[in-house]
């Protein structure tokens, strides 16, 4: 991917420990605009953890990130603000349970964007039909299934207009049936020019939506390419065995 | 005179409920009073205790432990008598009333604030993180995401609680607060019988029955479906 533009995510050395243990041990990584980086890794590998760094629900220990040129860690910065730029997702979807699909939404529409009621709601609804659920809008997210509540967990984050995505194995948590829709949605988001940075083990997903593949083991980058040369002509011995083992 | 007789003379003697009516009334009436009182100051002050303590600031967390731990360890007839008798001596001249109301309502502050607690910290972590990656400020996140699901969990044990605070008005008795109890009693002194303490017993449920029951409406009420 060739662009005069900077990259959207850019992460430069960094670190991160949780008390005595170094679990990012000095990550460089760029995302281009438009750009999916997809990471994939063993379990411990600190996947979750470079994302949960990105909009500093952990705390980096060293090194920088920056946002859309923003130095996400400088003082001067207003990490709610920045937030609201990157959008994220979780394995376990974390909708808030008291509200309807239609009030997750709309929720940081009103109280962070300071939208009107009706323009929250209207914006909400959009998000929703994004995802394909606006006539779940007034659902709660217990009478969702799994895969449901991942959209609009999906159009959450969307409905912000953030200018990168995070997702955190978003369809670990599904059964298998339930992962196309999702992985639909996400396609989209890619065809719509989102920046997306994924963690996750769909393989199948990752070859025909991923610009780059990122295998990270023992807290580092150890190998990236375009999916077919890491999925197919692996160059380091650890992700040819790791690559293998999700080949099944 | 058979048994019966002598058991509606003892307890409920016609001319003593005519005669004391009025005191026992009387009585309900500062009972109410001190109870909502103590019901609002002390589940606010639990709440803001709570909310104070989510902030996770060492020593203010220190405080509201120790607080919260006294109040509950000692007997509030002790704290009354303690706060009642004690402070004149440096000069404080509280009403009954005050006292009363005072003690009860921290001791019920103290009890509310570990409810109140308990209950946000039984969100899962994710209700943050979601909250806050979506550019939501902790305040925002404890007032929208945390404290509605929090609250809806604590709605049994804080009826509870309630009830079993509010009942200790009848304390105001050792104190001269006349609540129900104390007028209950000097009734029963005069008369001579156990007509009036009957009727304040009578009084007692009168008044609590309906709080329980709407403590049994607000759990059922409250109680929605968990993802």
């Amino acid at each position: 991917m060739t662009s005069a533009q900077p990259p959207i995510l850019d992460i430069r050395g960094l670190r991160k420990s949780f008390r005595h243990v170094e679990v990012l041990r000095g990550i460089d990584l760029a995302v281009e605009p438009q750009e999916l980086v997809f990471i994939i890794g063993p379990s411990g590998s600190g996947k979750s953890t470079l994302l949960r760094c990105c909009n500093r629900l952990e705390e980096p220990t060293a090194g920088s990130i920056r946002v859309g040129g923003v130095d996400i860690m400088a003082r001067s910065t207003d990490i709610n603000a920045l937030r609201r730029q990157i959008g994220m997702v979780f394995q376990s979807f974390n909708l808030y349970p008291h509200m309807t699909a239609l009030g997750n939404v709309m929720l940081a529409l009103s109280r962070v964007l300071g939208k009107p009621r009706i323009e929250a709601e209207r914006l909400a609804l959009a998000a929703l039909d994004r995802v394909g659920l606006s006539d779940k809008a007034r659902s709660y997210p217990a009478e969702l299934s799994g895969g449901q509540q991942q959209r609009v967990a999906i159009a959450r984050a969307l409905a912000l207009e953030p200018k990168v995505m995070l997702f955190d194995e978003p369809t670990s948590a599904l059964d298998p049936e339930l992962r196309g829709s999702v992985l639909n949605v996400m396609r989209e988001l890619k065809r719509g020019g989102m920046t997306m940075l994924v963690v996750s083990h769909e393989m199948r997903f990752a070859r025909d939506a991923a610009d780059r593949v990122i295998f990270m083991d023992h807290g580092a980058i150890v190998e990236a390419g375009t999916p077919e040369r890491i999925f197919s002509a692996p160059g380091e011995p650890r992700t040819r065995a790791f690559v293998a083992e999700l080949a099944g | 005179m058979d048994g019966w007789s002598r058991f509606v003379d003892v307890f409920f003697k016609p001319e003593l409920i005519e005669r004391y009516s009025p005191a026992i009334l009387k009585g309900v009436v500062v009972t109410v009073e001190v109870a909502a009182a103590v019901v609002v100051t002390g589940l606010a002050l639990g709440l803001v205790l709570a909310i104070l303590r989510s902030f996770r600031v060492l020593p203010l967390s220190a405080l509201i432990v120790v607080f919260a731990d006294m109040f509950r360890a000692l007997p509030p007839l002790v704290l009354v008598l303690l706060t009642f008798f004690g402070l004149p001596n440096v000069g404080i001249n509280l009403p009954s009333f005050v006292v009363l109301w005072l003690v009860l309502a921290l001791v019920l502050a103290a009890f509310a604030e570990e409810i109140f607690w308990a209950g946000i910290l039984s969100i899962p972590k994710g209700q943050w993180e979601a909250a806050r990656s979506t550019g939501l400020g902790f305040l925002a996140t404890l007032t929208y995401v945390v404290l509605p699901q929090a609250l809806r969990l604590t709605v049994p044990p804080i009826t509870n609680r309630t009830v079993a605070i509010t009942k200790n008005t009848a304390l105001g008795t050792v104190i001269g607060v006349g609540e129900i109890l104390n007028q209950a009693t000097a009734a029963t002194s005069f008369a001579g019988n156990a007509t009036p303490l009957m009727m304040g017993a009578i009084a007692y449920v009168i008044l609590f029955i309906p709080v329980v029951a709407l403590g049994r409406f607000l759990e059922t009420r409250f109680a929605w479906r968990r993802a």
